[in-house]
């Protein structure tokens, strides 16, 4: 892929003699005045609205125990069947928006999360959405592989039995196999789905994380950081998934590696600071990025 | 000199010699303080030579002190006159009482036989002589250790690694001292209850259902004939015990699970602490709260709906009892709770389970073989406590499943058994070593089955 190609080379560090590099660097020392020019900004550089979208997110505001604010007005739409890769800094609030979409952020204690928050249409954060109904809808896998301590075969099929999906016993089955199939995972685990699932290797828990996400059949899968535990291998196999997933689901993805990011999504938003910066297709983003904060950021510039 | 005056010495040189070995190692590494010219850090010098210095000393001084009484007294009684030493060891032994009382006052009875005061006087300068040979020896052993450890102190010299392995051999002693302890423990109560089962039949022991252990001392005396039929007392452990656990493992389970999965921080900073009150209220509070409130409430309330209940009853020492094991339910199993990773509730959580499905279906499993230990820690308590149960369930060892009458358990009666004046070798004395015995082996066998349960349900998380 040549955006790939592109960021491998802008990653080989800031001795590049173009004159309107250095320009940025220099740039890039004053972020107060640039954090002072977000927090007037109306709404992110680029592209970040869609016509009829999955999500509708506006002005959301995300606070830890009153205190610390972790978002600042974040406005973004996340289309249907795309994938969206949010990057930036650690602590730059992405995963923290991530864990909006589908109110895990309820979970932590102190955490108060304001803005509208629409997915088709519905609001997330209505007082009548139970978020047990909202995250069968909304999947989530997350940076570390969590199978629970149960068999292959009971973590898969642990969200169709706690939502009620099937009727019998064979049912279950064709459910748990479809879902490790969809994953890539049924091969590798079929003479053993009573094994636990704790045994696997790191890449095929993932995989099991996945399949028991989809178990659901959920309309969003959130995935925060899926590989930054796994070797290149094992990565490649989840991006390849990733790219299949995609035709029937919504895939929001947090990634800290933009090779990751340009390899797998459609369009890519960047967070600093809490802000969201830019958003726009992928290419754009990092070929052609708008903002003087992103291009410091896919070209390595920032330590 | 005595021994607390020479452990005293002791520690005052070994503290100088830590600051002498600590010196030499800088001294004989000619300054070059660098990492590679000393092979340890100055100060594994300064402990190895406190170590060469106490080392010895203290085992000397220990042996000495354990054994130069046996010998003094074996001196003094062969150089008694023939006629004592001829008569038998009971005479001796009474003799060689008086001598060795008046040779630790220090001071000699006038009135006392010649013969005795004779041997006061060796036995006194006899231990004079033995204080002298200790002190001498001991110090000698330490100067030497320091002699020894001063010239082994040498610039490639490995210190540290023979400090860290005297540190290990001192963790090791630590380790075996509770071992020891248990396996002493196990055998004195072993090789009672072997003599105990020479006057009464294991078989009518363990299988027997009457318990009146009252037996004549004396041939003229008016007492029972003594029956050792153990059942009853096991069942009324059993019954209290049951009750107890029923009354404290789903409360304990329940708080637990409150506590660690919904109660806010601020409850939580209360309650927690509130309920391990509970653990520190003394079992005689308990006991009196039993017997004096309890057990009237109790029976007040049973003859209001019709039932005859004994003043002492089985559920009125069983419930005080589950009372007084909630905390250690709650408390461990609110701290295996809160070791399950969030990660567990987060991936359960983004299912889109509630929280009722997480905690029975993921947390409970995860953190089973905590449960299971606090489980087996109350039930323990509940075994072993006597307090309770001697004041509110009473002493009579009924064989009976209805918690309204009176019963005993097997601590109580061992208390029974060995208070007050005992003679050591009647089979009523004896029985609560086979009580003991058996009690220890019925408590052996409920942990190993709880580990094997425990191996084969647990869900077990990275």
């Amino acid at each position: 892929m040549n955006t790939l190609a592109l960021t491998n080379n802008t990653m080989t560090l800031p001795t590049s003699k173009d004159p309107s590099a250095a320009n940025s660097k220099d740039q890039a020392v004053d972020i107060q005045a640039i954090v002072e020019e977000l927090k007037h900004a109306t709404q992110p550089v680029g592209v970040p609205f869609l016509d009829d979208p999955k999500f509708y997110t506006r002005d959301v505001d995300v606070f830890y125990n009153q205190a610390k604010q972790a978002i600042f007005g974040v406005d973004l739409d996340i289309g249907k069947n795309e994938v969206i890769a949010m990057i930036g800094p650690s602590g730059c609030g992405k995963s923290t928006f991530l864990r909006c979409l589908n109110r895990m952020n309820d979970t932590i204690d102190g955490c108060k999360v304001t803005g509208q928050l629409l997915l088709d249409g519905e609001d997330i954060y209505a007082k009548e959405q139970d978020p047990v109904l909202l995250r069968a809808r909304v999947g989530m896998v997350f940076q570390k592989p969590n199978p629970f301590p149960k068999s292959i075969y009971d973590n898969v099929a642990y969200g169709p039995r706690i939502h009620g999906l099937t009727a019998n016993r064979s049912e279950l089955d064709d459910i748990v196999e479809d879902s490790l199939k969809k994953a890539g995972l049924f091969n590798e685990v079929k003479d053993r789905l009573q094994a636990p699932g704790t045994g696997l290797s790191g890449g095929q828990q993932q995989r099991l994380c996945i399949a028991r996400a989809i178990a659901v059949s959920p309309e969003v899968i959130l995935m925060d950081e899926p590989t930054s535990a796994l070797d290149p291998i094992a990565t490649a196999t989840i991006e390849e998934l990733i790219d299949e997933l995609r035709q029937s689901f919504t895939i929001c993805i947090v990634t800290h590696s933009m090779q990751q990011a340009a390899r797998i999504s459609q369009r890519t938003a960047y967070f600093h600071l809490g802000y969201l910066v830019e958003v726009n297709k992928t290419n754009t983003v990092f070929t052609n990025p708008q903002h003087r904060l992103t291009e410091n950021y896919i070209t390595g510039r920032f330590g | 000199m005595n021994t607390s005056i020479i452990l005293l010495l002791l520690l005052v040189l070994a503290a100088f010699s830590y600051f002498f070995g600590r010196k030499r190692a800088l001294a004989v590494s000619n300054g070059n303080r660098g990492v590679n010219k000393l092979h340890s850090l100055p100060g594994y010098y300064g402990h190895l030579v406190v170590v060469w210095c106490l080392l010895p000393s203290l085992i000397a001084l220990m042996l000495w002190s354990f054994f130069s009484p046996t010998f003094i007294s074996q001196n003094v009684i062969s150089s008694l006159p023939t006629e004592i030493q001829s008569t038998d060891t009971t005479n001796v032994n009474l003799f060689m009482n008086r001598v060795e009382s008046m040779a630790k006052a220090g001071v000699i009875d006038e009135t006392a036989e010649p013969a005795q005061q004779e041997a006061a006087r060796r036995y006194i300068e006899l231990q004079h002589n033995s204080n002298i040979i200790k002190a001498v020896l001991v110090f000698a052993l330490a100067g030497l250790g320091i002699f020894w450890a001063f010239r082994k102190i040498a610039p490639n010299f490995r210190a540290r690694n023979q400090v860290e392995k005297v540190i290990v051999g001192l963790m090791i002693l630590c380790a075996s001292i509770a071992i020891v302890t248990t396996l002493g423990i196990v055998l004195s109560v072993l090789f009672e209850s072997l003599r105990f089962f020479q006057a009464v039949p294991i078989t009518e022991f363990l299988f027997g259902t009457h318990w009146s252990p009252q037996t004549a001392i004396r041939n003229d005396q008016v007492g029972g004939s003594g029956s050792f039929g153990a059942i009853p007392l096991f069942a009324g452990t059993l019954l209290i015990s049951v009750i107890a656990l029923a009354i404290a493992v789903p409360v304990g389970l329940m708080s637990a699970i409150y506590l660690s999965e919904y109660a806010s921080k601020r409850v939580r900073a209360w309650v927690k602490p509130a309920l391990e009150v509970l653990a520190g209220i003394p079992t005689v509070v308990y006991g009196f709260f039993a017997a004096l409130t309890v057990a009237p409430f109790i029976r007040t309330l049973g003859e209001s709906i019709g039932l005859t209940v004994a003043s002492e009853s089985a559920l009125a020492a069983g419930l005080v009892m589950g009372v007084m094991i909630i905390p250690f339910m709650s408390s461990l199993s609110d701290d295996v709770i809160n070791a399950v990773p969030q990660a567990m509730r987060d991936g359960s959580y983004g299912m889109g389970a509630t929280r009722s499905e997480t905690i029975k279906q993921v947390i409970l499993p995860a953190a089973l073989p905590g449960i299971v230990g606090a489980f087996l820690l109350a039930a323990s308590r509940a075994i072993g406590e006597t307090m309770i149960v001697v004041m509110a369930a009473g002493l009579s060892a009924n064989l009976t499943a209805n918690p309204l009458e009176a019963v005993t358990t097997v601590t109580v009666q061992i208390v029974t058994l060995l208070t007050g004046d005992q003679e050591f070798d009647s089979p009523k004395t004896l029985a609560a070593f086979a009580l003991g015995l058996t009690l220890f082996v019925l408590t052996l066998i409920l942990n190993i089955l709880a580990l094997r349960i425990v191996r084969k349900y647990r869900e077990q998380y990275e």
